[in-house]
């Protein structure tokens, strides 16, 4: 299982400016986060201080009981070899070729044979679709492969902890989402604790298990996806839908009188830059099949279930919705109420006759976890 | 702590030289910690050797040769021409060598060392490289200040002797002085401590050296063109230390060797 990180009311400043306050976030073992938030809020410093790479003024990081803002140096090295960390542009030594960048946490830190290092090198190349390139210096191969790289040299001591600084820069649509598949199927494997840094809202929609937003020097919020998916908090719906017209300016704050010439122009017709509403609930990656169930995500289901009468309506729903009857039965939620959302309709419409003589029913219970609303699909034609 | 810099002048600059001593103890400590990366020391041995062996080289004869003729001129003026060996070789060995010796390895070495550390840290492999558990210090940086003081103690000996030559011809056969004199004073005068002082000036030289470069590269304004600064500033702050230190030194050893006494 991946380590937990609990952050307590960790506050960073440079000089007099402050980057962020006060931030207070739990990342569950094995589940995947995602850290949003309009450039320049202290996305990259927030990574870096969770691996003491900068010291924070305030507050407290401990991952397995270890707190990283205060602990030896000793500590701090040993605890930092739990970590697989991708940086912005993959950080390579640029005096090594590929190889040996990847071989280089194994040769630092295990005693492992040169033949031993050089299959888990290779297939952790192959992995990240770099195989044939290993004799290349870092200087002669393009951002993208450059972040794979990184990616690979990450994952090479098997993490407990992944984190990625904007692993989505500088890579197409396509290679994005094979990266983002990649890291699910990696979570899936290996169980490890992943927080993503990102404003891809593609990835930030698809893969994670929780989501938070920095904005204003604070946590907006932090919490399950469907919670920020579906808020009509204004930073969130903005950044969600990549808007003009809400609180963040290009400068970093707007000022109202600036809000309201743009509410104005909005009013009057002029577009604001966004596409549709792209909040509301989409379903989740899943690990590619074949591969184990994500362990995380079972322990997640448990954990939010439990404190799902805090959360707000909207994101209740999306989570009942999400379910599957079997669980809902086995957490004891009622069959929802037939509402408007598309999803839920469908499910809530089923009678439960039909979907215990589903196609392969006595395999239902280990098909449920990787796909759940598959096999409900072909039904709805018939429904 | 920050906002009080800004109110009490010079408190940013004790900062940063409290940051650098605490580097060269770091260091220092790493010197003995296992394990010992001897790849990295001999490539930086031989790298930084092969960037300052023939400055050194060039630098040498002349620096020889112009101490050797003032003071020839000038012992010939007060009637001693027979001292002038001594005089020159001594001046040669303590002082001389291994300033010229720091010159050149911080010039040449240090420059390259802090080019080196500071693209590094500005393309973030030293956060990488602390990220995946292994101390920058310990691996980049204990070999290249080991290289480095190798490297100076060894070009001292070379510039102690191309300097000696040097002035020995310059005199014996610009200035007219006679060879039997000329080493007949330089071993009534001079001795063996002296030689070892010029050796240990030059280990130490290399170790300030080594470390201011490695500090600033360490520590860069942000930015390519903060590289390039970082790197002028440790050549300059680096000179600046080697002329106090040697001061320093040569005070204590006047004190605690006394001369010999032809």
């Amino acid at each position: 299982m991946g380590a937990e990180v609990v952050i307590e009311g960790l506050t960073k400043s440079f000089g007099k400016q402050a980057i962020w306050r006060d931030v207070t976030l739990n990342l569950p073992p094995g589940e995947v986060s995602v850290m949003l938030g309009p450039s320049g809020t202290g996305k990259s410093v927030f990574l870096k201080s969770m691996i003491g790479l900068l010291k924070p003024d305030k507050g407290k990081c401990e991952i397995n009981g270890t707190d990283i803002v205060r602990c030896s140096e000793r500590k701090l090295y040993e605890t930092r070899k739990l970590f697989g960390v991708l940086f912005q542009d993959g950080a390579l030594f640029g005096s090594m070729n590929l190889y040996d960048n990847v071989a280089f946490p194994l040769r630092e830190h295990t005693k492992k044979s040169e033949t031993e290092v050089r299959k888990i090198v290779l297939e952790k190349l192959e992995l990240t679709g770099l195989s044939g390139a290993e004799d290349k210096l870092p200087g002669e191969i393009s951002g993208g492969m450059r972040k794979r790289a990184g990616l690979a040299r990450a994952l090479v001591l098997d993490p407990e902890i992944i984190l990625c600084d904007e692993p989505d820069s500088g890579l197409d649509p396509v290679r994005t989402a094979y990266l983002s598949q990649l890291l699910i199927d990696l979570n899936a494997q290996i169980d490890a604790t992943i927080l993503i840094v990102t404003h891809n809202i593609n990835l930030a929609r698809t893969v994670p298990d929780n989501i938070g937003m920095l904005f204003r020097k604070e946590l907006v919020m932090f919490g399950p996806r469907e919670v920020l998916l579906t808020s009509d908090e204004p930073v969130v719906e903005q950044f969600l839908n990549g808007r003009r017209l809400g609180p963040i300016g290009m400068s970093e704050e707007k000022d109202s009188a600036q809000m309201a010439l743009e509410q104005e122009q909005a009013d009057a017709g002029h577009h604001d830059g966004s596409t549709e509403d792209l909040r509301g609930i989409v379903p989740q990656l899943q690990p590619t099949p074949g591969l184990p169930e994500r362990q995380g995500a079972i322990r997640r289901k448990d954990r939010v279930v439990q404190v799902l009468h805090t959360l707000p309506e909207p994101a209740r729903e999306g989570i009942i919705a999400s379910l599957t009857p079997e669980e809902r039965r086995h957490y004891g939620i009622p069959e929802p109420a037939v509402t408007a959302g598309g999803r839920t309709q469908v499910q809530g419409n089923l009678p439960a006759g039909d979907v215990a003589d589903l196609p392969g029913s006595p395999a239902w219970p280990s098909a449920e976890q990787s796909a759940p609303t598959q096999p409900l699909r072909p039904r709805r034609g018939g429904a | 702590m920050s906002s009080r810099s800004a109110t009490v002048p010079g408190l940013g600059m004790l900062r940063e030289t409290g940051k650098l001593f605490a580097l060269g103890l770091d260091i220092s400590r790493g010197l003995f910690q296992r394990p010992f990366q001897l790849r990295e020391f001999i490539q930086q041995a031989w790298f930084i050797a092969s960037v300052t062996i023939l400055p050194t080289a060039l630098v040498a004869i002349p620096f020889g040769a112009i101490i050797s003729l003032q003071f020839g001129s000038l012992a010939s003026q007060l009637g001693a021409e027979s001292y002038t060996g001594a005089g020159s070789v001594l001046a040669t060995v303590q002082q001389a060598a291994p300033l010229v010796t720091a010159l050149l390895v911080a010039g040449a070495g240090g420059s390259a060392i802090c080019a080196d550390i500071g693209a590094r840290t500005i393309r973030e492999e030293i956060d990488a490289m602390e990220v995946l558990g292994v101390s920058a210090v310990q691996r980049l940086i204990v070999p290249r200040v080991l290289a480095c003081m190798l490297v100076a103690v060894l070009l001292n000996g070379m510039v102690s002797v191309i300097g000696v030559l040097g002035g020995y011809f310059f005199n014996v056969v610009l200035q007219g002085g006679t060879p039997g004199a000329y080493l007949a004073s330089f071993s009534a005068l001079a001795q063996l401590p002296d030689l070892w002082v010029g050796e240990i000036k030059a280990l130490i030289f290399g170790f300030l050296a080594a470390v201011v470069a490695s500090y600033r590269g360490l520590n860069p304004p942000p930015g390519p063109k903060g590289v390039g600064d970082a790197v002028n500033q440790s050549v300059v702050i680096t000179f600046l230390l080697l002329f106090v230190v040697n001061v320093v030194m040569t005070l204590i050893y006047l004190q605690l060797v006394p001369p010999k006494l032809g």
